[in-house]
């Protein structure tokens, strides 16, 4: 038989993550696609908790800690370091939607503008998680969080990081989602070939913080793509945009949300708006294609 | 080879010769030249390095944290605010038992604005971890440069050079500049034990349950304890190649003095001078210069006290609601001691105002006159 995905396993079994993580999906293909010949950086995020407490680790690839705000800066210090050193090896930096959108976006930007030669993936799963769900600049709009409650739930609308990102004209950027293996797995071994500095956003449902069973945390991420709220798409050097899934007849975001509990108080009209906003930002994508 | 260098190429000087491999930095004045003339060493070649032009302070020390876990040597420079706002990654670098080497150029923090010297921020970074070696001039910074890596990379801990902004970073002193050759010989390539490598991975810094975090910080004040006794043996050995011998304190005419001054940096530099004058007038006094401050020589310092009546210590810093930070640690180092002086508390030129010899005169004048400290400071110079 066959397979679609490569089938070394390089994260080990037994995690720390909740039941129906999909950021532990996330990493486990893209460690798939990159290879044992990997170095990561991982800032304060989920990941700091599922790869496992000292002295153990999940990963079996060389994992360096760091603060919040600091995995994009310290993964080009470890590229640097290894160039001194005369070693080649992946660096990437592993972060969360929180240490990407927010604390650590001004050096990600930096690093980004240098073109330093390193990885960055976000898994976003759309709040701080780590902490026990508290908004973050990836929360969607009239999203339920901790910071959010039913009474007032997020009022702004959910940062465009792939457009700020491409903006920074950066030699590939792309996204991926864990309902989509393998796409994501082309994505990484195509970035992976690149020189330069790389974005990845990966949706990743996360099921104790949107309120669903952990057993829709797949079926979520594909109506997500399905939907048209989370399109898979690759840009080049901030020009080249590009759909890898083209979604001719998109499902009622609907669907999508009242599946979830972070949704739940969503009343007609907040649908219609949701449904609106999606609508718009895919005209806004089309547009870029077509350019 | 003698040149006539500011303080802030003294440094960069200083890492030259120490063959840093990455450095990351971002401008700040007064660090600013530091950061000019190594982009000028590393676009020519003349030092092979390479140099990651960050977006901040928080991102160079970042940088720096990863490219020290891979055994790179590797070095940073800034002041004032550009410290404080790396002072999370200090903690983190000290933690990662990183040997990173770092130029600070003592600058007053704002508001109100201060481009001009002071002691708060490198003492705001006291409890980091970080190594601390304040410098009383241009040659000096040089050398501390080389003697600290050679002790960071032994002890595993990281080290800050300070120095006085402006009355050092700009001003302009011969210096000896030792053969490259000499500095190899003295200070050899940096092999790091525990690294990141992609042929044997391993995890550092993961969450560290209460069963395992506390031996961590044991070991950090063990190797702390251990560098006291690295600094005095490496500046020894750096006298006996280069000539210039330094240790963790300096004495001047301190063997017979009755009261003693105590200071650090370039006032303590000003105040052999105010010795002087005062030994021609009669009075038994000499000097204390606290050269490292971080470990903390304190059975040094209270051995030296010992046998004097009275020491005044000067403070350019203060810790608000507390007093001048050299004299608490100073007063705490002789509490448990039989045999100590009455101590006082000076605080004066902060945010960079000009201190003298003939101001340090005054200032002991004053003290002699006292029996016991009128209180925890003793301010010289405010003009309300």
């Amino acid at each position: 038989m066959k397979l679609s995905i490569p089938e070394e396993e390089i994260i080990g079994l037994g995690n720390f993550g909740c039941q129906g993580c999909g950021a532990v999906l996330a990493m486990r293909y893209a460690l798939k696609a990159l290879g044992r010949n990997t170095i990561i950086t991982l800032p304060a995020c989920c990941w700091s908790v599922i790869d496992g407490p000292f002295p153990h680790s999940l990963v079996n690839v060389s994992l360096f800690h760091t603060a919040f705000e600091t995995a994009a800066p310290a993964a080009s210090g470890i590229r640097a370091g290894l160039e001194v050193k005369g070693k080649k090896a992946n660096v990437v930096a592993w972060a969360g939607d929180g240490a990407t959108y927010d604390i650590g976006f001004g050096a990600i930007s930096g690093v980004a503008e240098r073109n330093e030669d390193i990885i960055y993936v976000c898994y976003d799963n759309e709040a701080y998680m780590n902490t026990g769900n508290q908004r973050s600049s990836a929360t969607p709009f009239k999203a339920v969080t901790t910071t959010t409650p039913i009474n007032s739930p997020k009022e702004n609308h959910k940062k465009d990081i792939v457009s700020i990102m491409a903006d920074h004209q950066i030699p590939y950027l792309a996204t991926a989602s864990i309902a989509y293996p393998e796409d994501l797995i082309e994505k990484f071994k195509k970035a992976k070939d690149i020189k330069g500095m790389r974005f990845m956003l990966i949706f990743c449902p996360c099921p104790t913080g949107w309120k669903y069973s952990p057993s829709l945390t797949i079926k979520l991420a594909r109506l997500a793509v399905q939907t048209r709220i989370f399109p898979l798409l690759e840009v080049e050097f901030g020009k080249k945009w590009a759909l890898t899934k083209d979604i001719l007849r998109p499902k009622p975001v609907e669907e999508y949300l009242k599946l979830q509990g972070r949704f739940k108080h969503l009343k007609e009209e907040d649908i219609k708006e949701i449904q609106h906003l999606v609508d718009e930002n895919w005209e806004r994508l089309l547009e870029k294609i077509k350019r | 080879m003698r040149k006539v260098l500011m303080g802030n190429h003294a440094l960069s000087y200083g890492v030259k010769l120490s063959r840093a491999e990455v450095i990351a930095a971002y401008p700040i004045t007064p660090q600013t030249e530091v950061v000019e003339l190594l982009s000028e060493m590393c676009a020519s070649g003349e030092l092979k390095a390479k140099f990651i032009k960050v977006e901040s302070e928080h991102s160079a020390m970042a940088a720096l944290i990863g490219a020290s876990f891979t055994g790179a040597r590797t070095f940073t420079a800034t002041s004032s605010q550009g410290l404080a706002l790396m002072h999370e990654m200090l903690h983190w670098a000290a933690g990662a038992r990183t040997p990173i080497v770092m130029g600070n150029i003592n600058r007053a923090f704002g508001p109100p604005w201060s481009i001009w010297t002071d002691q708060n921020d490198s003492l705001s970074q006291r409890d980091t971890g970080w190594m601390q070696v304040y410098a009383q001039n241009n040659q000096e910074v040089l050398d501390s440069v080389i003697q600290a890596y050679k002790v960071a990379e032994t002890v595993e801990l990281p080290a800050m050079i300070v120095l006085a902004a402006f009355v050092l970073s700009h001003t302009s002193e011969p210096v000896e500049i030792p053969d490259q050759e000499k500095v190899d010989e003295f200070l050899p390539p940096y092999k790091r034990k525990y690294k990141i490598d992609p042929e044997e991975p391993h995890a550092f810094g993961g969450l560290t349950t209460p069963d395992n975090y506390f031996e961590f910080r044991y070991k950090i004040q063990k190797a702390m304890e251990k560098a006291l006794n690295e600094w005095e043996k490496v500046g020894e050995e750096f006298g006996e190649i280069f000539g210039r011998r330094y240790g963790l304190v300096e004495t001047y005419k301190a063997e017979d003095a009755k009261n003693l001054i105590v200071s650090s940096g370039t006032i303590a530099s000003t105040a052999r001078r105010a010795v002087d004058i005062l030994r021609e007038k009669g009075e038994k006094v000499g000097l204390i210069r606290v050269r490292v401050f971080r470990p903390f020589p304190g059975e040094k310092i209270s051995e030296i006290l010992s046998s004097a009546n009275k020491a005044v210590v000067i403070d350019r810093n203060i810790s608000f609601g507390a007093s001048g930070i050299f004299y608490q640690e100073i007063k705490a180092a002789i509490y448990n001691k039989i045999k100590k002086p009455k101590i006082f508390g000076v605080i004066t030129g902060l945010g960079g105002r000009d201190v003298t010899s003939k101001d340090i005169v005054e200032i002991y004048k004053e003290v002699m006159k006292m029996e016991e400290p009128s209180s925890e400071i003793i301010w010289q110079g405010v003009n309300l």
